[in-house]
């Protein structure tokens, strides 16, 4: 398996790597982890006639809190998701998430911006970035725009992104007090897709829900907020019958397809068992007893 | 056909080479370098037969092109050994038996080199875990897991 | 129980010695020679366009446009291969496969043409370019429908042929079987699908090709599990093109895993070869993984009606298979001759039936060809996968534990050698003590305590048996060959003037160690240190003549030649040795090492000074020198069994199985390397682990692939593959040198019913019978939602 020719650019800033964007147009990809694209390109799935390597430019790999978000750069490593410490500390929905991408190998170059401007609704963080109400920046010839994620993915492989624009920051809300987080997934094995995957990311006050994000992996051909699941939610107490009841709904909101992981019944119950469970999971979390 | 000059230190030799752009990383290590301890095993980043180390990250090698590495530190199964003497990881699977047909053997080793420099005293589930990017089809993984034990319980050089 | 006490001192290394690998050596240091590693002055590439359809008229190819792009040289076709009549090759099993199509392809990933490039990667520009038109024809993908009346007939190339049938096969008491079935208390029958599985090694298959047109001589490096056979095939298929067998060589190089699939002979191969000839260079064909996956020889495909008759008491009396081998579009199978089934017929197990008899029909499909093992001898799995299954269903449906009813029904120690009913001669057996073994080391009784309070919460846990019977070492000249060539293998012994010694086998490794076991076999024989014999094997040139390293045959064939080649050297040294100390050879003793004068054990001589004898002071009238050859044809199969226990935890939200525990007690025999040994029960558990739980090749109803990648074809990692405990019980093999059984698919074949069973245990009481492998969380979920217990 080896990949068609093409060109190749290494740029040392941003603003010499969105002018090569804008110079080749739809013939350009942005080469970050290479993850997704290089298995493509060998393939022959994908054929950039040029690849915009960014992997050069210095200072987009960091994850910080400012602001009141915590940043990630747009070439974060999944490995260096997982291995942080404030990330463990205060958004183990994300470390729960870079921990089941690919396999360790493949998390030390796959970055957490590919995972979403790939756009490909088996992807992990997309559904992650949508229950935690993140945003990204995006940075073109124009300068940057913040994009919400919920408004960030138009269809199967794609998004609101321009040809010329490059995803340079995700921000993701810093935690309220009471807040907890978990993401579940079933896979066939170590470094498949999701059959099915639940991103939860809720808060507590006084025993109820005040805040409630619920996002799918893999049961649509967008990755899924679960809007009437998270309604279910919040304002209720955090009790069994209000997790049940959420769950419930949230396998509603799934439109899963029948493929080798599964039928559309067995994803969509994968859906309602695992949203149950990362409900549970996130409440003892909330309460600081995981 | 552009190519691009390209200069990588490999085992710690700057090696050079004049690449093709879409050239696999691990193709210019078999083929350019003649260095063909480094495997290919799928064509799907899934089996690990190719990993070395990038920068000292454990990568597949066969999801990377060449023209990436260019400046950057490539660690592969032949830079292991040092002046004429085995690897702790190299003597555990030697020691442990964690080898049979010895295709996944340096893919299998260099991400244990690059796990045991990360966490220094690995539970077996830590092992497991660290591994799970790499297929071996003959072994069952068991004495691969002690053979990383074993190596983990000697000083790294 | 376990093994033997060693014999000789850890210096010298013979049997019982868990002695470090030899090959270890080169592995580790990234210095391993295999096939993709042989770079050659001047080689060229070829990479092979394959067919998108399952089953396809091709009206034309196209090379205009590949041979346009530098560096591409030529684009084979079938048509040029017509010219010499190399466009269809003959099977291992008779059968016929097309090398390159001239008329129609018959399953997706079929070679219909290759290129020949001066790089990999402008061979594989080369065939994205070649344009092939294609006339869809009408699919056959179930072999079921593929016998029925009117079914398009697919092999349209030979001439008369007016069905999908491909042979007939049956064995046992047809008549005996049927009225023991008619006059039983209780029958059970249950329809049993082995699915399609690869053995996707992690070395794919591949060659590279060089004739040298100058001395008229091909050598071909090759991943290959048997060199001399395919040696002598390419000298009977070329022969009329100038190929003539002392001008072939085949040399097997460092192998990366075989498991069955690198015995058949792959187009890729022999289009390689022609490319070669017909250029005079070198030529490499290296498979990418999802053309091993999509196009090399396949294992199982096997859809068995099994049914078992007995008494309420739990007596087994007759068992009977009915069944229907899948085989694609020709068999290409890699069993021997007169068992087009191989040794299915093993069906009848460990236990004692009074009547049995098996029919089995193969069909052609749109499929591609194969029906090897995958790390199995000749269809045993399958046979095992089948008997264990319908043993846990009788006993379940009889409300007898299913340890005892296998206790109940076991051949006991003092039957053998005992005579199945399928006419097997089962060589030694002690299945009691294995069971027995397995059942103390697993704490049976208290999982069973353990599984009644868990189900009395609504938990879902279960306990699965499998003991199994292996049948290996094909085998005797009388009824075991492959293509006419008798299924013996050799050993050709040479010992140095310094008493160090050289080994060269007919066999070849690929991860199994034969250079640090068959050392150890000589050195048990000899008492020359195994650490100073040179083990060497699969280059044609210099090793002895024998059938190859598959259907785990090395130590018992190969091993056994090992041991009789050293057995006529010490013969002959004992001759000198009696020279040197001038007595009459019956006046000698022997232990490893050296003969000494009976009663007088200071009056010694060591084999090391008997080969420096024989070189520099040999006996007046003796030949000089001390070597010897030996082809052993087996007595006999041997008969490794053992028995494995599984516990596995279901969930039932998500429908996963965990295998929590395994146990496995293994009895192969005197064992050579103890550590070895364990390896290859691990590897061989892991092998059995896949099938029953992750793996499976399937195609939709337009012959399109499923699992045709490393992304759905789910080989297990580290993480799904759990911790193996093992054991062993020691039964010798009676007839063998060594009383060695062999040992390598034992795990393989034993362990899937040990899965399926606890999986079913789990479920039984929901009223679920059997469960198909691979047993995935799907097919549980949409179980336990039928019962009504899904979460």
């Amino acid at each position: 398996m080896i990949p068609a020719s093409f060109d190749y650019s290494s740029p040392k800033t941003l603003s010499e790597a969105i002018s090569l964007l804008q110079q080749h147009g739809a013939d350009a990809k942005i080469l970050s982890g290479g993850q997704s694209l290089i298995p493509l390109m060998k393939l022959r799935m994908a054929a950039p006639k040029h690849v915009v390597d960014i992997n050069g430019i210095d200072g987009l790999a960091y994850i910080k809190e400012s602001g009141g978000f915590l940043t990630i750069g747009a070439l974060t490593r999944e490995a260096d998701v997982d291995a942080s410490q404030l990330v463990h500390d205060r958004y183990p929905l994300l470390a729960d998430t870079a921990g089941v991408i690919g396999d360790p190998l493949v998390r030390n170059l796959a970055t957490v911006a590919g995972n979403l401007a790939h756009a490909d609704p088996a992807n992990d963080h997309p559904a992650t970035m949508l229950a935690l109400g993140a945003s990204v920046v995006a940075t073109g010839p124009k300068g940057a725009r913040t994009i919400a994620i919920s408004d960030f993915f138009t269809g199967i492989f794609t998004t609101t992104l321009a040809p010329d624009e490059i995803l340079t920051e995700i921000r993701v809300p810093m935690p309220q007090a009471g807040s907890g987080g978990a993401y579940l997934k079933v896979e066939r094995k170590v470094g498949d897709f999701a059959a099915a995957a639940v991103a939860v990311q809720i808060t507590l006050d006084g025993g109820s829900f005040t805040s409630a994000g619920i996002g799918l992996t893999n049961v649509g051909p967008m990755p899924i907020k679960a809007t009437r699941a998270e309604k279910a939610l919040v304002g209720k107490p955090a009790v069994e019958s209000t997790i049940v009841e959420a769950a419930r709904i949230a396998a509603e909101e799934a439109d899963p397809a029948e493929d080798l992981r599964g039928s559309v019944d067995y994803k969509r119950s994968l859906v309602r068992v695992l949203t149950a469970r990362a409900l549970r999971l996130a409440i003892t979390r909330a309460k600081g007893e995981h | 056909m552009t190519t691009r000059k390209i200069t990588v230190n490999v085992n710690g030799t700057p090696r050079e080479g004049e690449v093709e752009p879409r050239l696999l990383l691990v193709h210019f290590l078999r083929e350019d370098l003649s260095m063909t301890g480094t495997h290919i095993g799928c064509d799907t980043t899934s089996c690990g037969a190719c990993t070395v180390l990038l920068d000292g990250k454990a990568i597949k090698s066969c999801t990377a092109f060449a023209v990436q590495a260019d400046g950057r530190e490539v660690m592969t199964v032949e830079g292991l050994e040092k002046d004429g003497k085995l690897d702790r990881i190299q003597e555990g699977f030697h020691q442990e038996h964690g080898l049979q047909c010895g295709f996944c053997t340096p893919g299998m080793m260099m991400t244990t080199y690059a796990l045991l420099k990360n966490n220094p005293s690995p539970s077996e589930h830590d092992i497991r875990w660290g591994i799970s990017g790499n297929l071996c089809r003959c072994t069952g993984y068991v004495n691969i897991v002690k053979a990383i034990q074993y190596a983990a319980q000697k000083p790294a050089e | 129980m376990s093994s033997t006490t060693p014999r000789t001192s850890p210096e010298v290394g013979g049997m019982g010695h868990s002695i470090k690998r030899k090959e270890d050596a080169r592995f580790l240091r990234g210095q391993g020679k295999f096939v993709d590693d042989v770079k050659l002055p001047g080689m060229l590439y070829l990479d092979i366009v394959r067919s998108p359809y399952a089953h396809a008229k091709i009206t034309k190819i196209d090379t205009s446009k590949a041979m346009a792009i530098p560096g591409v040289l030529a684009v084979v076709t079938g048509e040029l291969l017509k010219q010499y009549n190399l466009h269809w090759m003959p099977t291992l099993m008779s059968d016929t496969q097309m090398v390159l199509p001239v008329e129609k392809v018959m399953h997706q990933g079929q070679e219909v043409a290759a290129v020949l490039a001066t790089s990999r990667y402008i061979a594989a520009d080369g065939v994205q370019a070649v344009e092939v038109d294609y006339e869809p024809l009408p699919v056959v993908v179930d072999p079921f429908k593929a016998l029925e009346p009117g079914a398009t007939v697919l092999r349209t190339d030979k001439e008369g042929k007016t069905d999908n049938h491909i042979w007939h096969w049956e064995a046992g008491d047809k008549a005996g079987t049927e009225q023991a079935f008619a006059q039983a208390e209780v029958t059970v029958k249950q329809d049993i699908y082995i699915p399609r599985i690869n053995v996707a090694s992690i070395e794919t298959c591949g060659c590279v090709a060089h004739f040298n047109k100058t001395d008229g001589k091909l050598t071909v490096w090759m991943t290959t599990q048997a060199p001399h056979a395919i040696r002598t095939v390419f000298a009977l298929v070329a022969g009329h093109v100038g190929l003539s067998e002392e001008k072939i060589r085949i040399i097997s190089p460092d192998i990366g895993g075989g498991f069955g699939g690198k015995v058949p002979v792959y187009p890729g191969y022999v289009i390689a070869v022609a490319a070669s000839v017909l250029t005079g260079a070198p030529v490499k064909w290296i498979e990418d993984r999802i053309e091993n996956l999509q196009a090399s020889s396949f294992a199982r495909d096997y859809h068995i009606t099994a049914e078992l008759a007995g008494k309420k008491d739990g007596t087994m009396q007759a068992l009977r298979f009915k069944t229907i081998a899948d085989h694609g579009y020709t068999d290409a199978a890699a069993n021997p001759s007169k068992f087009p089934a191989g040794l299915f017929h093993i069906a009848t197990g460990s236990y004692d039936f009074q009547h049995a008899f098996m029919e089995v029909d193969a069909a052609y499909t749109n499929k591609p060809p194969g029906g090897i093992a995958y790390r199995c001898s000749f269809r045993v799995t399958e046979a095992v996968h089948a008997i264990e299954r319908m043993v846990d269903i009788f006993a379940k449906d009889i409300g007898m534990d299913p340890a005892d009813l296998r206790k109940k029904n076991f051949i006991k120690p003092d039957q053998f050698p005992y005579k199945s009913q399928f006419g097997f001669e089962y060589d030694s057996g002690n299945y009691i003590g294995a069971l027995d073994l397995a059942m103390k080391r697993i704490g049976y009784d208290d999982l069973r305590k353990e599984q009644a309070e868990k189900r009395a919460k609504g938990e879902l846990m279960g306990i699965g048996i499998s003991s199994f019977t292996e049948i290996v070492g094909a085998g005797p000249s009388k009824h075991y060959d492959i293509l006419g060539i008798k299924m013996f293998d050799s050993c050709e012994l040479r010992i140095h003037p310094t008493g160090k010694a050289i080994a060269r086998f007919g066999t070849k490794s690929q991860g199994q160690g034969h250079e640090t076991t068959y050392a150890q076999i000589i050195a048990e024989e000899l008492g020359i240190p195994a650490e100073h014999i040179a083990v060497e094997e699969g280059d044609t040139d210099t090793a002895p003549y024998g059938l190859g390293t598959y259907a785990s045959r090395s130590t018992p064939v190969a091993g056994a030649a090992g041991a009789m080649a050293a057995r006529k050297v010490r013969d002959k040294a004992r001759k000198i040795a009696a020279y040197l100390l001038e007595v009459a050879e019956e006046d000698l003793d022997w232990e490893p090492g050296k003969f000494f004068v009976k009663g007088s054990p200071s009056k010694s001589k060591t084999i090391q000074e008997c080969a420096f004898a024989a070189y520099t002071n040999n006996p007046p009238g003796m030949e000089p020198g001390l070597e010897a050859v030996n082809y052993y044809d087996p007595p006999n199969l041997t008969y490794p069994f053992g028995s494995y226990i599984c516990v596995v935890d279901i969930d039932k939200g998500t429908g996963q199985v965990k295998v929590r525990r395994f146990v496995a007690v293994d009895d192969c025999g005197n064992i050579i390397n103890p550590m070895i040994v364990d390896g290859q029960i691990h590897g061989g558990l892991a092998m059995g682990l896949a099938p029953a739980l992750y793996e499976e090749i399937n195609y939709d109803a337009d012959g399109n692939i499923q699992g045709g990648s490393l992304m759905d074809y789910l080989v297990p990692t580290s993480m799904e593959t759990p911790s193996w405990e093992t054991d062993k019980t020691c039964t010798p093999s009676p007839h063998h040198p060594i009383g060695a059984k062999g040992v390598g698919e034992s795990a393989t074949v034993g362990a899937p019913p040990a899965i399926a069973n606890a999986v079913v245990d789990a479920l039984w009481h929901l009223g679920v019978r059997h469960i198909d492998i691979p047993i995935t969380p799907p097919k549980v979920w949409a179980l336990l939602k039928e019962k009504g217990v899904a979460e």
